[in-house]
């Protein structure tokens, strides 16, 4: 298996907050890694790092074999845009001088209609929008995919329906992927590595059998510590006050 | 005459590359950012007719310098951003109109149509045909950026430069239009007609196409107007209220 990825010592800071602290993991080619972790664990911001994105500190190495893509979690675009999604779509692919029938090739594969792709940015549905933002990161024919919480925010019918195009790319094209995702049962099913990331720096990785077991995932997702030592003490605080206000 | 006719296929030329770059601008939401820029140019207008300098060289050095300052403050974001361009835009203006001797005030505020040089004319009309070519180069690099700055970094568009690159595109757009518009509304024909335009279409290239001929049609309209009929010592009051004259139209057409 080649190796496609090597990230080592990586750490990220915004201002003086540590966010990824002292990370570092392999890709090989028809890997899928699933990034799990709580909220604020900095899973976005690692494919940001990846992706060159942000300021880091430490090595990430991409093989010269390595092409990305990239499926964000969320666009802060203005959706008045007067741009239809075939206009970004031809952006892409003209700037990247790709041949005009790769974009054709693209939207058929997704089975994107041209009716579809001539509506404007600002009156697709979430579903649609995840769609096209598939399809940008699809042109260029990318071998190694990253995607940011690739159903947030969209239908179960919806959410099957991104999966079941996931599982064709991964299986049939031998797509590498790096998938952040909530949910565990895609991650079950897709990955065959689980990195796991906590908001107090502490990361594990290894394959899903052995990482998602009850007690990690309670120690990756639970509350942190000085959050139930707070509700003690106010507690205790009321305990104490009761008694008094009886006497009272 | 001839400057007379040299003028107005300058302002035609010009409305083009005006309409363009303002259709970007409208996009990126920085037509406010823009029009502080071209007041940058007043202080420089001022000190080169206090010195009896080119004006327009003048105006080009504070209005590139300018252009930095904002690429600079761009890359900040939050009030002091916001803040900081309030200031720069008060103070150019203020430190504009006290250096420059007062009969020239009027034409650095206002511009005015009456002679160009055939160099000047020539200058004028190269620096216009590179924004409009520059503009059609860019556009898909400019429509990922706008669209989403991450997506358009990881497809391997330089951020930083492009950002300056059009703000020096749009500054040279304000250099060219100086001549007929003045520091104070040179800016006018880039955001009016775009915004015309934003009015009645959602498709990309008829916004540009829309913006162009608003430009344009405001440009000749405003020109044979206060030719013929105002007979102003300048045209660019003209031609910015028949640009905000189209607007309204837009409007109305938006609405029926």
């Amino acid at each position: 298996m080649t190796k496609l990825l090597s990230v080592a010592n990586l750490n990220v800071r915004f201002g003086n907050r540590e966010i990824i602290h002292d990370l570092s993991f392999e890709v090989h080619e028809g890997d899928c890694i699933a990034i799990i972790g709580p909220n604020g664990a900095g899973k976005t911001v690692l494919l940001s790092a990846l992706l060159n994105l942000i300021p880091y500190k430490g090595q990430i190495r991409w093989s010269p074999k390595a092409r990305l893509g990239y499926v964000p979690q969320k666009i802060a675009a203005d959706r008045q845009l007067p741009l239809s999604a075939n206009d970004l779509l031809a952006a892409k692919a003209r700037f990247l001088k790709l041949p005009s029938v790769e974009l054709q090739l693209v939207s058929a594969e997704l089975g994107l209609a041209n009716e579809l792709l001539s509506t404007s940015i600002g009156a697709l549905s979430g579903g649609q929008f995840q769609k096209i933002l598939i399809a940008f990161a699809l042109l260029g024919r990318p071998n190694v995919l990253l995607f940011d919480e690739p159903t947030a925010s969209l239908d179960e019918l919806t959410e099957e329906h991104i999966y079941e195009l996931l599982q064709t790319l991964q299986k049939e094209k031998g797509m590498t992927m790096l998938l952040v995702s909530h949910d565990l049962s895609i991650v079950y099913r897709n990955a065959n590595m689980v990195l796991c990331l906590s908001s107090k720096g502490k990361t594990c990785m290894g394959p899903p059998k052995e990482v998602l077991t009850p007690a990690t995932l309670e120690e990756l997702y639970a509350s942190p510590p000085q959050y139930y030592q707070h509700i003690h003490q106010h507690e205790r605080e009321r305990e104490s006050r009761i008694p008094q206000e009886r006497e009272k | 005459m001839r400057d007379q006719g040299l003028l107005l296929v300058l302002a035609l030329f010009f409305s083009l590359a005006a309409g363009l770059v303002g259709c970007i601008a409208l996009m990126r939401r920085m037509l406010l950012a823009g029009d502080v820029i071209s007041h940058l140019a007043l202080p420089g207008l001022g000190l080169a007719f206090a010195f009896k300098l080119n004006p327009l060289m003048g105006g080009a050095v504070t209005l590139f310098l300018g252009t930095f300052l904002v690429w600079q403050l761009q890359k900040k974001t939050g009030l002091a951003t916001e803040a900081a361009i309030g200031v720069i835009f008060a103070a150019a203006l203020a430190i504009g109109a006290a250096v420059t001797p007062s009969e020239d005030l009027a034409q650095s505020l206002f511009g005015r149509l009456d002679r160009i040089s055939p160099a000047g004319f020539l200058l004028g009309l190269a620096a216009v045909l590179f924004v409009v070519f520059s503009i059609f180069t860019l556009k898909d690099q400019l429509s990922l950026s706008i669209f989403s700055t991450d997506l358009a970094a990881a497809t391997g568009v330089k951020i930083a430069r492009l950002d300056l690159y059009f703000l020096l595109l749009f500054s040279l757009t304000v250099l060219v239009g100086l001549r007929f518009m003045g520091a104070l509304l040179a800016s006018a024909l880039i955001i009016i007609p775009s915004a015309t335009a934003r009015q009645l279409t959602d498709r990309l290239s008829q916004f540009f196409f829309l913006a162009v001929v608003a430009s344009s049609v405001s440009v000749a309209g405003g020109f044979l107007l206060n030719a013929f009929v105002f007979k102003f010592s300048t045209a660019g009051p003209t031609i910015a209220t028949f640009a905000a004259a189209l607007f309204s139209l837009s409007l109305i057409a938006r609405t029926t």
